[in-house]
């Protein structure tokens, strides 16, 4: 029984890490960036619903849509003013810069609501269940953790699959000259998918902060670091192989805190991380590609 | 004589190796003097060292991600490694060896080999992977690193030496002491580093960075950087020299991390995490990929700049971050650098028609 308590926990909480790989994997994908300013979307995220439950005294779900809303455009502004104009040079100035939007909005997130960490209350009201006399012990979170991302993963297969907008992300990502000359607006494309991954970092802000309720500007920037590890797991490019390493690492990581050892849940976690592109290089799901010459 | 210096003057390697050294020397030389005349202020005494150790460090890192084409996110890994490894081994030796440049000196080789032999089995797993995924595996050890250092702890007392990997577990008979702590880190440490014995790093790292790009393995790790399918097709051993540069990279960003270490009065595990590595590495980009002397001018700048700025409090890291998105795109951008070219030819332009009417007038 404790087992299975475990067993949600950890799929709970790396169903969080999904959301945000999600983010990551999709402007990979399609930009071939590692845009590590995603895990700072996710505290701005978490911010505005703050401020809009607290101080205007909306109910969840409207902080949620405002969340969404701003981490959308913030998204799209980040897109175009600092790594569109970087966009076909060397990709280690492309990362310098992400690396360069992250400091700013850490700092900016500093200036305005300050350093001191805030409560976060919960977005969900209702009241734990236990089940098996007891024994297992569900919280509200974990079911709307798992409820929300179980709906972002069919929602966003769905879109990829079936709409227009989704089928020109795929086509940019495997060859962004030949969408071109099919008549895709790249740039549009692009700035559709890092729409799309804020918007869903603001959730993940949302439900990590409803999970773990301290807020601080430096709160995204460690969940960030390990979605990101969850995207590679599961093959950096590839959606579903997010979903998988999301919730895979969310497994590694309560499993091994509860049985292995607290302190060194970190190395562990990371030391999959190796263990897996060792064996699979390009990832759980990836794709190994043939280099040409 | 003449026809000597006639001779290494000519060699463009030459020459701008020795511009680097002759920089070096006559930057030492005019802190050395300040610092004599009294006019440095405290601060700046102290980002002396510092700046000495993250020049290394940036020269270290230059090696692997300008020469030798290997993105490292990791490389703040080495740096802990080398200043723990150093912390303890002079803590060790401070009895038996009780001249003080001497145990520093012992302590950076001694730091500089453990994180070499790190780097070395770091490399046989990490140096399989290429590109984007070298670097996440780079991350990864670095906050493996990171974790088990902030989990150590070593203890010194009559009996000797003690080690273990959980709170409590060093017992220490009376007048012993704790030289790491967990995740307090390492604390009470005797600080040996000097400024001059910064200034020696430096002017070993280069010999060692210079000498090794302009030899046969530097053209074979530039060759592998370049094309490695092209590389490998001359017979190349490409692991081998990627390898090589790994490791050296790694020895030397050691030595760094023990000048840092011994420079304070206490170092956390903390320290050495992904920001350090991403800062060393923002230095190594903005100072121009393979240019040693870049990295050198931008490690110096870019760390006592956000010092400097102390007095302007919470905007700074945002100036800094501005500064930094900015200059990326003004260095980078084709778009970008276009318009500063219009605009300057634009100037000019308005320049050179002015005297001209100024010309006429007359």
């Amino acid at each position: 029984m404790q087992i299975l308590q475990y067993l949600i926990n950890g799929i709970s909480i790396g169903a969080v890490y999904a959301i945000i790989a999600l983010g990551y994997t999709m402007v990979y994908g399609i930009a071939k960036m590692l845009n590590f300013a995603h895990g700072d979307v996710i505290m701005v995220g978490a911010y505005i619903s703050f401020c809009v439950t607290n101080y205007l005294g909306l109910p969840a779900i409207v902080s949620i849509l405002a969340a969404m809303i701003v981490c959308t455009v913030l998204g799209i502004i980040i897109e175009a003013l600092a790594y569109k104009p970087l966009r076909g040079t060397s990709s280690l100035a492309v990362l310098i810069t992400a690396i360069g939007v992250s400091y700013f909005l850490q700092n900016a997130a500093q200036l305005i609501w300050g350093s001191a960490p805030k409560n976060f209350t919960s977005i969900v009201t209702f009241k734990p269940f236990s089940l098996a006399g007891g024994e297992l012990v569900i919280t509200g979170e974990v079911i709307i953790t798992i409820v929300i991302s179980v709906l972002i993963m069919v929602g966003l297969t769905l879109f990829t699959g079936k709409t227009r907008m989704g089928k020109a992300m795929r086509a940019v990502s495997e060859d962004r000259d030949a969408a071109q000359l099919m008549g895709i607006n790249v740039n549009q494309t692009i700035s559709m998918t890092f729409a799309i991954g804020s918007a869903l970092a603001a959730v993940a802000g949302v439900l990590l902060c409803s999970t773990v309720p301290t807020l601080m500007p430096t709160t995204g920037s460690m969940p960030g670091i390990r979605a990101f590890t969850a995207a590679v797991i599961g093959g950096i490019g590839s959606i579903p192989g997010a979903m998988l390493g999301g919730i895979l690492l969310g497994v590694i990581e309560t499993f091994s805190k509860k049985y292995i050892s607290t302190e060194f849940s970190d190395a562990i976690v990371f030391a999959v991380l190796i263990l897996i592109l060792l064996v699979k290089p390009a990832g759980l799901l990836g794709k190994q590609v043939q280099e040409k010459v | 004589m003449k026809k000597i210096w006639n001779k290494l003057w000519n060699n463009k390697n030459t020459r701008t190796n020795l511009i680097t050294y002759l920089v070096v020397i006559v930057a030492y030389a005019i802190m050395q003097t300040l610092y004599s005349m009294g006019i440095l202020s405290s601060a700046m005494k102290g980002y002396m060292v510092p700046v000495c150790a993250y020049i290394s460090l940036a020269v270290s890192l230059n090696l692997l991600v300008g020469i030798c084409g290997e993105l490292s996110l990791g490389h703040a890994g080495f740096m802990g490694i080398g200043a723990f490894t150093g912390i303890v081994v002079a803590a060790l030796l401070e009895t038996s060896i009780p001249n003080e440049i001497l145990r520093l000196t012992v302590a950076m080789f001694a730091g500089g080999t453990m994180a070499g032999v790190f780097g070395f089995f770091i490399g046989i797993p990490a140096l399989r992977l290429r590109g984007d995924y070298l670097a996440i595996v780079t991350l990864a050890f670095g906050e493996i690193l990171k974790n088990i250092f902030g989990n150590l702890y070593i203890g010194l007392d009559a009996e000797g030496f003690h080690m273990a990997a959980s709170a409590g577990k060093v017992q220490l008979l009376e007048g012993g002491k704790m030289i790491l702590d967990g995740p307090v880190g390492a604390t009470g440490i005797n600080r040996l580093s000097t400024f001059p014995m910064g200034f020696v790093l430096i002017l070993f790292t280069l010999f060692v960075v210079l000498n090794l790009i302009n030899s046969k393995e530097g053209r074979a790790i530039k060759a592998v950087r370049d094309n490695r399918i092209a590389a490998e097709s001359v017979g190349i051993n490409v692991t081998a020299f990627r390898m090589k540069a790994f490791v050296v990279s790694a020895f030397l960003a050691g030595m760094a991390g023990v000048l840092f270490g011994l420079n304070m009065s206490s170092v956390a595990a903390s320290k050495f995490n992904f920001n350090t590595s991403i800062n060393i590495l923002v230095f190594v980009v903005l100072g121009g990929m393979g240019n040693i002397l870049g990295s050198i001018i931008s490690a110096t700048v870019l760390y006592i700049l956000p010092e400097a700025m102390r007095g302007l409090d919470d905007l700074r890291m945002i100036l800094y971050a501005v500064v930094l998105i900015i200059v990326m795109l003004c260095t980078w951008s084709p778009s970008v650098k276009n318009v500063m070219q219009r605009i300057s030819a634009a100037i000019r332009d308005k320049v050179s028609r002015n005297k001209k009417e100024a010309g006429t007038n007359e």
